[in-house]
């Protein structure tokens, strides 16, 4: 079987977001980059899926070259080898026609991504992505098994869980608990050194939507603290002053 | 040329959030001098789907064919771009959910459309057609420049006020063809968790931490949120330890939500479990440490033990109702 892994490079979940340059670029001194957490399950799942049946794992990221070092991390957490698509993605649509590239040739039975990335939020790239292979796609998806040809998944529905099956290939943006997050080990750390990781230039997609400015929300205000022993003062503080209740 | 927007429906009714993208469409076409016009998939009486007249939609498109009786994202795509196609729409509003995304992105894909989700405000059209949008899980915003001839837009929570009106709205049945190919997945079950308040749906929230102790100890909690008519949340942890259903889970990596009334009950607030509640207009934190990071986040606070103030918070609602 052949998976095919798609990872996004993201501020860490914990990190402050500035900006620079008139509000124009996010300020990067001082953040650490991750693997986007969800991504980091999908992969998770595949490396579980290729012990368990064989087959390999090709990563790929649409990114610039300080994606590399979650590339390689990704390497050392299983992956066999690597793509990346050297350009800074900034539209979902974008993005999604740069892996739909890389994936037409590639005879992929499972496109896995987490099921948005943390940065943006869109959560539209895997739909896009089946889309524009003609094959389906589904998300949120926290379990995956595949037996033979086809794939045994759960994806989370409002309030609950729907359980399907269908024949691959197919598109899954995925989230926990479908895998546990691997911290690559030593071995790993090594090999990923020497794994190959391509790096091809970006197909020509028309611009259908770009970024013009960021801005920060308002700061909040002082926190009200009302004390314990009057702790019921708050009802009527959300009633009269607050008007939320 | 009208806008189109699309509605999602809970047993036969049109959500909250989707009434908001009706308003919210209504308000576009407004400034583009042309009609609103509503899709709807799925089961719903005519007079719950007039409803979406009195939030300005001028007419609604209504596909029920039993084929789409299951939440089909591919299926509900194709019904959705032979929506547009009909009406020949420009602009189409989706509430921002899993499947709005979900069926935008395959429409987008289909008809090289534009798609900016989790738009925050109506369009300034005073240079282009610019949006703003949350990124960053709600730390920030972008300005995007929407481009294409089709443009598609998924629209959080209050990201309008939604007034109900006296207008009314045509009901039309809507039967486009669908693909054989979008039925290749076969549903084998579902469970879902009946008579609860949907999280991204609900006014109100009542959600637990660490600081609860134990799922045994619950109850306090489950109490207030009963009186509020409230719905349950919890913090990763929480869910990770398997006190309550994954589903709960609030937070960068869970559900985002934006109440009215957010409760945090002795949740700390790490910086993820307050990305993922920062769009709540008024965010009250009861936590027994003062030096808790949500107190910095939240516009009242309560330094106390849960299993005192729950109790007492319960009791005052149902006194002044």
């Amino acid at each position: 079987m052949k998976i095919l892994v798609c990872i996004t490079n993201v501020p860490d979940t914990s990190a402050k977001i500035s900006f620079t340059d008139n509000n124009t670029k996010l300020n990067k001194a001082g953040v650490q980059y991750m693997i986007g957490p969800y991504d980091d399950y999908a992969l998770a799942r595949a490396v579980e899926l290729k012990e368990k049946s064989g087959g390999s794992i090709t990563v790929l990221n649409v990114g610039e070259a300080d994606s590399d070092p979650q590339i390689r991390k990704a390497l050392a957490i299983g992956a066999d080898d690597a793509i990346r698509v050297n350009c800074d993605p900034q539209d979902s649509y974008f993005t999604a026609a740069q892996i739909a590239a890389v994936a037409k040739d590639g005879n992929y039975d499972l496109i896995l991504m987490g099921r948005e990335s943390i940065d943006f939020n869109s959560g539209v790239v895997h739909g896009l992505v089946g889309e524009m292979l003609g094959i389906p796609s589904f998300s949120p998806v926290m379990k995956l098994d595949i037996e033979g040809n086809t794939a045994k998944f759960a994806r989370e529905i409002e309030g609950g869980k729907e359980y399907l099956e269908a024949p691959l290939p197919l598109v899954l943006g995925c989230q926990e608990p479908i895998a546990e997050w691997k911290i690559p080990n030593m071995r790993g750390i090594m090999t990923a050194r020497t794994k190959p990781l391509k790096v091809v230039e970006p197909v020509d997609v028309n611009n259908l939507a770009s970024l013009t400015a960021y801005s920060l929300p308002a700061p909040k205000g002082a926190c009200k603290m009302i004390p314990a022993d009057q702790a019921e003062t708050l009802i009527t503080l959300l009633k009269t002053e607050a008007k939320v209740l | 040329m009208s806008v189109l927007i699309f509605v999602e429906l809970d047993n036969g009714s049109i959500k909250k959030t989707s009434l908001e993208a009706v308003a919210y469409g209504a308000a576009v076409a407004q400034t583009q001098g042309t009609s609103a016009t509503v899709l709807a998939i799925g089961n719903a009486d005519s007079s719950e789907l007039a409803k979406a007249g009195a939030y300005g939609a001028n007419k609604v498109l209504h596909a029920n064919d039993a084929a789409l009786s299951n939440e089909n994202a591919m299926a509900y795509a194709s019904v959705l771009a032979a929506a547009i196609q009909q009406e020949g729409s420009k602009i189409v509003i989706l509430p921002k959910s899993g499947l709005s995304d979900a069926m935008g992105a395959r429409v987008a894909a289909k008809l090289g459309a534009s798609i900016v989700s989790g738009v925050t405000e109506l369009p300034d059209l005073s240079n282009g057609f610019q949006v703003k949008r949350s990124i960053y899980t709600g730390k920030a915003f972008a300005t995007v420049e929407v481009k294409g001839d089709i443009k598609i837009l998924g629209i959080k929570k209050n990201a309008i006020e939604a007034q109900e009106g006296s207008g009314t709205a045509t009901i039309e049945s809507f039967s486009p063809s669908l693909p054989e190919g979008d039925f290749t997945a076969k549903v084998i079950n579902q469970e879902k968790a009946s008579g609860e308040l949907s999280l991204t749906e609900a006014d109100i929230i009542v959600s637990g931490g660490r600081g609860m102790k134990g799922p045994e100890h619950w109850q306090p909690l489950l109490d207030l949120a009963e009186a509020l008519g409230a719905a349950t949340g919890c913090s990763k942890p929480v869910s990770d330890l398997d006190w309550r259903p994954h589903h709960e889970h609030i937070g960068q990596t869970g559900i985002k939500v934006a109440p009215n009334l957010y409760i945090a009950c002795g949740i700390s607030g790490a910086i993820q479990h307050l990305a993922g509640v920062n769009s709540s207009k008024v965010i009250v934190a009861i936590n027994k440490d003062p030096e808790a990071p949500f107190f910095k986040a939240a516009d009242y606070g309560i330094v106390g033990d849960v299993f005192d103030v729950l109790p007492r918070l319960t009791k005052a609602v149902k006194e002044s109702k």
